[in-house]
């Protein structure tokens, strides 16, 4: 049977979650017992997460991408669209063929890493080859471009390191190719491991191929004999969908022996599983964690180019970095360059998350102001609230307040506000987010992932988040903001890697933007966005309680009393402050201050 | 090393994870360990650089957490210490040195879920399955974990439960899906 018309169903781990497994499932028995002619097919995350799960149905007239689709759903578009061949405008969120509410969120994207991701069916070369896959290495072996020639067009197109570093990857691949060795190694870091940031989960989920053609066109640049994706078990599709795709690179000849007919050229890829160390995304602690050790940054130099993996020449990039290459191989350097800004080239993956209406990937040219980001690309703030700071870089960034919002987004102006370009994650926070509570969080973080070595590492972060658990629980003392910035300097001064570097900036950030917020929770132990629970007041309005006893019969403590259709009061001295009455009451009565 | 004494044995405070706080943990009948199930996985990795981890792993995936006996058979048949062995074993948030639940929860407390009260959803877990985070209920059928993320920021808050993930949570919606995996297991 083959039919033109296509059923593609989006089933990446965002889309799974939010049920996209059962509407695939739905469909198929649809197909089967009604035996419709369409081909049924899977992809991966599009990027339009808040939308998912996703269907998009591609018939003569074109493509419609139908979001939010339960099993109901599913049954009434397979009903109309595929019988009736009349698509359902209500569900369409995103087409070329009449307007969509949601067309403001792809505008202003240009999609190079997520070229395939949504369009293509992960488990299958042939697809990524449809779509110029394998067609970048293949140039290579076919014009015999020699390997400088190859770094020299990476040089060109000034891409720098997707991962957060942000250094020249072309730089990088011309220094390990100069350390001659018999044994090269070349290793994909896919230790995703900033909260809040999901690009490198999606790459490989809806696109592996592009990952391992980048690997290997950076293995024939540097003359690397083998390849490592470490990849963090917490992503277990990506695994299963990159072990495939090796699979399938095995058998067509892409890995191997004299590769393309390249002699000399042979090189395969092994994955190994991340076992769960936010440090390890540190390249000499990932080396380490290779070799089966505890993951421990060492001292450098010697740089991982000269002595890396088993003291060979070793060269590290990111997923979203090895996913561009391919792409810059096709098209030169140049027209990669033609993106961006002037020191920062090309384009960013960001994850948007948070308090934001349109959470998902967005792909964007370097120098779009996070304003446009979030709010044309974004829709702006949930619930219509009111936008107060962008969480930029994770643990090792920090918080952009309201009016940076039109900084432009590249590694010089990012750095410059105190965040980092990191690895593309955007937590968007509104006026109820705790600005102290979240410098707390990311400490929390840090403190717990610090490996140890070093000791203004290890125990200043410890010290630092007593600081700031004292000063969410109202006994922040006068001196305390002082005390946190002198250890702040004194981490980032005598830290080895860039975990402990970078730890204190939420702490800094925060301080420097949001230096109210510290002070009401400090003199008047107060906090503005009522989230640190010790510091709120929780009492009774009279006029709205209406005595109907639920919230006395839920609190713990028994700290409410009132008699049944008798306005209730609480005794503050009881009163633990967990707001379980808050939550409790029908009526709106409690006030929380 | 005096393997018995894994729980006086613990690294330091800012070296421990989220994951494995320690805990009081249920009783349950002593099932005796099946040591055979680990002979393919040594003989795989055995005289290979960089095994630790991929054995560590394996003797896991078979048994859930690594029981003492498993170390010592390691110690036995490869090359590898004991000593290094837990220092790798301590150092990562991944491995468990004491037996889970035949369900794990992993409630992602990531910036995204901890922004939009990802606590709510481990305090409904905690309150109904009446266990701390990192214990196991006296069932043994289930096992709750925070982590750090689960990269569906874009459904938070969430949470795992083995291999599956569960987005757009509330506090109400965890317990559900919980419960539901109960009654599957008690037919």
């Amino acid at each position: 049977m083959h039919s033109s018309t296509k059923v593609i169903v989006g089933l990446g781990s965002c889309g799974m979650a939010a049920g996209a497994k059962k509407v695939y499932d739905k469909i198929a028995a649809l197909k089967q017992v009604e035996n419709l002619d369409f081909e049924l097919k899977k992809t991966s995350c599009v990027g339009m997460c808040y939308r998912e799960p996703l269907v998009e149905i591609i018939d003569e007239s074109g493509s419609y991408l139908y979001g939010e689709i339960d099993e109901n759903r599913a049954m009434e578009i397979i009903e109309k669209h595929i019988h009736q061949k009349s698509p359902v405008r209500d569900y369409v969120v995103y087409t070329d063929l009449f307007e969509t509410p949601d067309r403001s969120f792809t505008d202003g994207q240009v999609k190079i890493v997520l070229r395939n991701c949504g369009y293509i069916d992960p488990e299958s070369i042939e697809e990524y080859e449809s779509r110029n896959g394998y067609r970048a290495i293949k140039k290579i072996a076919g014009s015999g471009i020699s390997r400088l020639d190859v770094i020299q067009t990476v040089i060109e197109s000034g891409l720098r390191g997707r991962g957060g570093g942000g250094f020249p990857t072309g730089l990088k691949w011309k220094f390990t190719n100069n350390n001659k060795s018999d044994e090269k190694y070349i290793i994909c870091n896919a230790d995703e491991g900033d909260p809040g940031a999901f690009m490198d989960r999606s790459v490989l989920e809806g696109d592996p191929h592009s990952v391992i053609e980048g690997m290997i066109i950076g293995a024939y640049a540097i003359e690397a004999t083998s390849g490592v994706i470490y990849c963090r078990a917490e992503y277990p599709l990506a695994i299963k969908r990159l072990n495939i795709a090796l699979e399938q690179a095995r058998k067509k000849g892409y890995l191997g022996t004299n590769i393309l007919g390249i002699t000399g050229f042979n090189f395969d890829i092994v994955i190994k599983e991340g076992a769960g160390a936010f440090v390890c995304g540190e390249e000499t602690a990932l080396i380490a964690s290779v070799e089966g050790l505890r993951g421990m940054p060492r001292k450098r130099p010697p740089f991982p180019a000269a002595s890396g993996l088993w003291k060979k020449p070793t060269n590290i990039n990111n997923v979203e970095t090895f996913a561009n290459i391919p792409w810059i191989i096709l098209h030169g350097g140049a027209e990669y360059a033609k993106y961006g800004t002037e020191k920062s080239k090309g384009t960013k993956v960001f994850a948007l998350a948070g308090k934001i209406k349109r959470s998902g990937l967005v792909e964007v040219p370097m120098g779009m102001t996070i304003r446009d980001i979030i709010f044309k690309l974004g829709g702006g703030i949930k619930g219509d609230k009111k936008f107060k700071a962008v969480q930029m870089g994770g643990p090792s960034g920090g918080c952009i307040p309201e009016y940076l919002v039109d900084t432009k987004i590249d590694y010089d102006s990012v750095n410059a506000t105190g965040a980092i370009m990191g690895s593309g994650g955007m937590v968007v926070m509104d006026e109820s987010t705790c600005m102290v509570d979240m410098a707390k969080f990311f400490l929390d973080f840090t403190q717990k992932e610090s490996c140890g070595k070093c000791t203004f590492c290890r125990i200043g972060t410890k010290r630092m988040l007593e600081i700031l658990e004292r000063i969410t629980q109202g006994k922040g003392e006068e001196g305390d903001i002082q005390r946190l910035e002198e250890l702040s300097f004194q981490i980032k001064e005598s830290s080895l890697c860039g975990l402990g570097q970078t730890a204190p900036n939420p702490v800094l950030t925060t301080i420097r933007y949001f230096r109210d917020e510290y002070e009401a929770h400090i003199i008047h132990k107060k906090c503005p966005a009522k989230v640190c629970k010790p510091l709120l007041t929780y009492t009774i309005d009279p006029e709205k309680c209406t005595g109907c006893t639920v919230c006395a019969k839920s609190c713990p403590t028994g700290a409410i009393d009132g008699a049944r259709k008798q306005v209730h009061f609480i005794r503050q001295e009881a009163c633990i402050k967990c707001g379980i009455c808050y939550t409790k009451c029908k009526f709106d009565a409690i006030i929380v201050e | 090393m005096n393997l018995h004494n894994f729980t006086r044995l613990k690294p330091n405070d800012s070296l421990m994870r989220i994951a494995r706080t320690p805990v009081k943990q249920a009783v349950r009948p002593q099932v005796p360990i099946d040591l055979s199930l680990m002979d393919p996985l040594i003989s795989k990795y055995k005289g290979r650089k960089g095994n630790l981890i991929p054995l560590l792993q394996g003797t896991q995936d078979l048994y859930g957490y690594i029981p003492r006996e498993a170390f010592e058979k390691l110690a036995a048949e490869t090359d590898l210490k004991l000593s290094e062995m837990y220092g790798v074993a301590t150092f990562y948030s991944q491995f468990r040195l004491r037996p889970v639940g035949k369900h794990i929860i992993k409630v992602c407390h990531g910036t995204a879920c901890h922004v939009q009260n990802a606590n709510a959803i481990s305090d409904a877990l905690r309150e109904a399955l009446k266990i701390e985070d990192g214990e196991t209920t006296e069932d043994g059928l289930f096992t709750l974990e925070s982590v750090a993320c689960l990269g569906c920021c874009s459904l938070a808050p969430a949470m795992m439960v083995d291999d599956e993930a569960f987005g757009k949570l509330t506090g109400n919606e965890a317990v559900r899906i919980v419960k539901n995996i109960k009654i599957k297991e008690n037919k």
